[in-house]
């Protein structure tokens, strides 16, 4: 599985990138997990609010900082 | 009955007496702070739930190919219920041009989002009353709109960084929220919001209180008032540093007008703290070269102190 946290670095993005670790971590499932932080990468997702979360090249959600007991129904 | 309840405090608990600075100041302060705390969390749901309705990979699609002045109507509209923050207004920007909104609609959506925004609103119509609420709305949408529309006629689009025209962007499939998710977005966004503006607005109304208890009255008339032409252009000047406070400049505005600060002054002050804001500059430039930045800089402005001579002539 491989999880992208998109954002251009606002504070935000720093919580949901938090948030996700957590949930990967108390879900002990094995992940890899980046921060994708360039526009171009993020505008390929066709992402206009940050922050964004992407699973396996899937966009889950744009605009909002997840908890992580969301993200961990997502996974 | 607020207005009791902060009576009853001030005169009946803590023994002020009524007419003293001190009392009338804190009387001012308590009631100040609970109307508008109430008002913003009820406020700030609704539109929160509103704007669930209006993700803007929807507003996008409406606004692509929308030619001139329908496009910028329509953008200053959706603009005020898009939810918006100046952190991803680079994506938002890109995303916008590419899948072809004209520049100038473009324009009048990135004006017309950040100025007339729920918090200016709450205490807008809490302090001032529906009235002057009303009128910055109105004012605000017709700013956008046709700030949208001189950018548009300029034919800047050299202007934008080469890149955003070479970019590749997804299509960005809406994922349609359930109504259980959209309360969910709607309850974090307001205590989100509420958390992060609650000290400014709790020192505005502080500084708002002290200003109604101790300034004499019409104090700021001479330099402020409408007879002084160069209050507005000085008011919009001093607004472009103070973004993102908006929360905590408009209770000090209230109190100022109470001391003779012209309505026009006032409305051009507060349209410039909120649509022209010094980091929004900074992240634009990203996407926007120096002289298509400076226009939008400058068109704005223009129009804002536009509004302010107009409502110092006629109110």
């Amino acid at each position: 599985m491989k999880i992208e946290v998109l954002g251009t670095g606002c504070a935000k993005c720093k919580t949901l990138y938090e948030n996700t670790k957590k949930a990967l971590e108390e879900s002990g499932k094995s992940a890899e997990l980046v921060k994708v932080e360039d526009i171009p990468s993020i505008m390929k997702y066709g992402v206009m609010s940050t922050p964004a979360l992407v699973i396996n090249g899937q966009v889950r959600f744009s605009g909002k900082v997840a908890s992580v007991a969301e993200i961990k129904g997502m996974l | 009955m607020l207005k009791n309840f902060a009576d009853y405090i001030v005169f009946n608990l803590l023994t002020l007496k009524p007419g003293s600075r001190l009392g009338e100041a804190l009387d001012f302060f308590i009631y100040d702070t609970i109307k508008i705390f109430l008002l913003l969390a009820v406020i700030i749901f609704v539109v929160a739930i509103v704007r669930s309705q209006f993700p803007p990979e929807k507003t996008r699609k409406i606004l692509s190919h929308k030619r001139e002045y329908i496009g910028n109507v329509m953008a200053a509209l959706l603009g005020v219920v898009t939810p918006f923050c100046s952190c991803s207004a680079v994506p938002l920007f890109i995303g916008f041009v590419e899948s072809g909104v004209p520049l100038g609609v473009t324009f009048s959506f990135l004006v017309s989002s950040p100025m007339v925004n729920e918090v200016a609103l709450v205490l807008l119509w809490g302090l001032f009353g529906w009235k002057i609420a009303l009128i910055y709305i109105g004012t605000g949408l017709v700013v956008a709109i046709i700030s949208g529309i001189v950018i548009g006629r300029l034919r800047m689009e050299k202007h934008v960084q080469d890149y955003v025209w070479e970019m590749q962007v997804g299509n960005g499939e809406i994922v349609e929220k359930t109504f259980r998710e959209k309360l969910d977005f709607a309850r974090e966004y307001t205590l989100g919001l509420l958390k992060k503006i609650w000290p400014y607005v709790i020192i505005g109304i502080g500084v708002g209180a002290f200003i109604h208890g101790y300034v004499p009255q019409d104090f700021l008339a001479r330099w402020a008032g409408r007879d002084n032409p160069f209050a507005v252009p000085v008011a919009v000047a001093l607004g472009v540093p103070l973004y993102s406070n908006a929360a905590g400049v408009i209770p000090i505005v209230h109190a100022l007008m109470e001391k003779g600060m012209a309505i026009g002054t006032v409305l051009a002050f507060m349209m410039a703290v909120t649509a022209l804001s010094l980091p929004e500059a900074i992240i634009l430039s990203n996407v926007l070269k120096k002289t298509l930045l400076a226009t939008f800089f400058g068109v704005v402005a223009l129009a804002i102190v536009f509004v302010g001579y107009l409502f110092n002539a006629i109110l």
